[in-house]
């Protein structure tokens, strides 16, 4: 097997990119390191040799800092591996350094156009492990890196990559009162922003659709607040519903179909889904308690939510169409922003206790649980697409930042943005 | 109205948010008495005071008192908020040309999207009493602004007390 399924759509969305493997007969399905085992895992010491070819060093340098960031791969500085990407690389000098792993590769341009090949190398066996090349406009040079490092993550953990993602999040500047807030778009690795909103008007809780190309989020205007649709790339807004009062809250579905809100009426807020073709609405709750913060689970079939119904903020899940709830939140304190894994296999939440706002994950039958982040104010986890991390925000120092860190908490990295911020949105991978 | 009875009035909306745990930081600093509570600016204002005509948005906010507060994640109107209540309705039905708004605030202890129904229930909890004393329900509209629209920016008590809200906004030019 190779990655040229995904390539393929990365294919339409760089405008042309064409991905050739390098290598025949490798098994996708290896896994170097379990991830699935627990956080009591070493990570696996990988050698980036220095790329050959105009833009190879930057492409290599992108690749080494998306690695330690990566909390599964530890980049290691090796002597001389050799600079030819054809040929098997030094594998003395890698051992030498306890690399596992060597990364070798090439990037430069001709005819307008920006070749990059990498090829993995096992140390242990001397073998190539994965190779591919890509060719595709110069202006991808950072997403080819993005994608080459996906790849690599891929193979060595046996688990989908993160790099090649972007953030939707909340621009905040401006006194706290007052705050401005723009929605505000970026690559995950801080490139590429965007402001989507001028400021003019409050915005949050920007949610990416499952293709990456719209988002909902709550917007302050003239009327009630609403929950309105938005297209990255044409800019084109509308509201979504009609509602007799204030929607906020809203999430796709896995499959975009639908968009599953709170609608605050009478003191209560219940949870509604509407769908976006027929434009029917479906009233999933009726507790007269604050139900808020759904999230679909992978496969479409429940939603878990939080509600004060018994009294405090805890966690419940429902079947998608509504009816019955089972608490699944019994620990110490109030646990609030449910957010189903891509994977299935954990809900990530925030929790209110006497220590501040913690971030952590259980399973969706409410064992396991563990926290990842504490403090004062912790709040509003995304998962990376590979349910291996979540980004949150967190409030410290006159503002909000945006953090991430992985499901065992054992690393924890500020993610770049231009000033305060809050709500992220992690997108899908968008190859 | 002279002005040594508007500072009598303000001393007693100080010395009521004192009993409730809500006192600021410097007991003179009006500044999270002045205004919307959604921070809008050129509504009453204790440097105001002395302009205040009767019936007019700067009596209302001056010598009513535009907001009453809340315990932590309760929407319950105490003792003190009722008391406000009732004289913002008597001074509502007095000057029934008004229509308004009231804007439901929480602290920033809660999540967002809690407390943007947290604030809703605060603000219809305080345009139920507000009905219950004679006032138009037509003439009320509610907004929250859950955790976005803090009067007071400090990380302690003293802040969140008085970010804890409902605050009644006059339409002006009524």
């Amino acid at each position: 097997m190779t990655f040229a399924p995904t390539r393929r759509h990365a294919a339409a969305l760089l405008g042309g990119l064409a991905a050739v493997p390098l290598i025949r007969g490798a098994s996708f399905a290896e896994r170097y390191i379990d991830v699935r085992g627990g956080g009591d895992f070493k990570p696996v010491n990988v050698a980036v040799a220095p790329f050959g070819g105009d833009s190879g060093a930057s492409m290599s340098t992108i690749i080494v800092n998306n690695f330690k960031r990566s909390v599964f791969l530890n980049p290691v500085e090796a002597g001389d591996l050799g600079g030819n990407p054809d040929a098997a690389p030094n594998l003395a000098a890698a051992r030498a350094v306890n690399a596992q792993f060597v990364v070798t590769g090439r990037s430069g341009r001709g005819e307008g156009r920006m070749k990059t090949e990498f090829r993995l190398w096992d140390v242990g066996s001397g073998a190539q492990a994965a190779g591919q090349q890509y060719v595709t406009d110069p202006n991808n040079a950072r997403r080819v890196a993005h994608i080459v490092s996906d790849a690599i993550f891929s193979k060595i953990t046996g688990e989908k990559g993160f790099f090649d993602t972007r953030v939707a999040f909340v621009d905040e500047s401006g006194p706290r009162e007052n705050r401005r807030k723009r929605l505000s778009i970026m690559d995950l690795d801080g490139a590429s922003l965007r402001h989507l909103t001028r400021g003019d008007d409050l915005v949050v809780t920007p949610r990416f659709s499952p293709n990456s190309q719209e988002l909902t989020y709550m917007a302050f205007g003239s009327e009630d607040p609403r929950v309105f649709l938005l297209n990255i790339d044409t800019g084109q807004r509308e509201v979504v519903g009609n509602f007799p009062g204030m929607t906020f809250s809203p999430r796709f579905s896995p499959d975009g179909q639908r968009v599953v809100m709170s609608l605050s009426q009478a003191g209560a807020a219940n949870l509604y889904s509407m769908d976006l073709r027929t434009r029917a609405t479906t009233r999933l709750t009726d507790s007269g308690a604050i139900d808020t913060s759904p999230s679909y689970s992978p496969d479409g079939s429940k939603i878990a939510f939080e509600s004060d119904r018994g009294g405090t903020q805890q966690i419940y899940v429902m079947g998608a169409g509504g009816g019955g709830a089972n608490r699944i939140s019994f620990g110490q304190g109030r646990y609030s922003t449910p957010v189903w894994s891509p994977k299935g296999d954990y809900i990530a939440f925030t929790r209110q206790g006497s220590g501040g706002f913690a971030i952590g994950v259980m399973k969706p039958d409410g064992s396991g649980e563990r926290i990842l982040a504490e403090g004062f104010h912790n709040e509003g986890p995304s998962w990376a697409p590979n349910g291996l991390f979540v980004m949150f925000f967190r409030n410290g120092g006159g503002g909000p930042k945006l953090f991430m860190v992985d499901i065992f908490g054992r690393g924890e990295f500020p993610v770049t943005t231009p000033g305060f911020a809050s709500d992220p949105s992690w997108s899908p991978l968008l190859g | 109205m002279n002005i040594s009875m508007h500072q009598l009035k303000l001393a007693g909306v100080i010395a009521v948010a004192v009993a409730l745990g809500a006192c600021s930081k410097n007991p003179t600093d009006l500044d999270g008495l002045n205004g919307s509570g959604a921070g809008r600016s050129g509504v009453g204002g204790v440097g105001a005071a002395g302009a205040a005509s009767p019936g007019s948005t700067q009596d209302f906010v001056v010598n009513v008192g535009d907001r009453i507060f809340f315990d932590s994640d309760s929407s319950e109107i105490n003792g003190s908020g009722q008391a406000t209540l009732d004289k913002q309705a008597r001074w509502l039905n007095q000057y029934a040309s008004y229509a308004f708004t009231v804007e439901g605030h929480a602290d920033e202890r809660g999540t967002r999207e809690y407390n943007f129904a947290l604030g809703a229930r605060r603000a219809e909890a305080t345009k139920n009493y507000l009905i219950s004393r004679g006032v138009s329900a037509a003439r009320i509209k509610t907004i929250s602004y859950g955790k976005e629209r803090p009067v007071a920016v400090c990380d302690d008590i003293s802040c969140w007390s008085q970010n804890r809200r409902a605050v009644t906004v006059l339409k002006p030019g009524a």
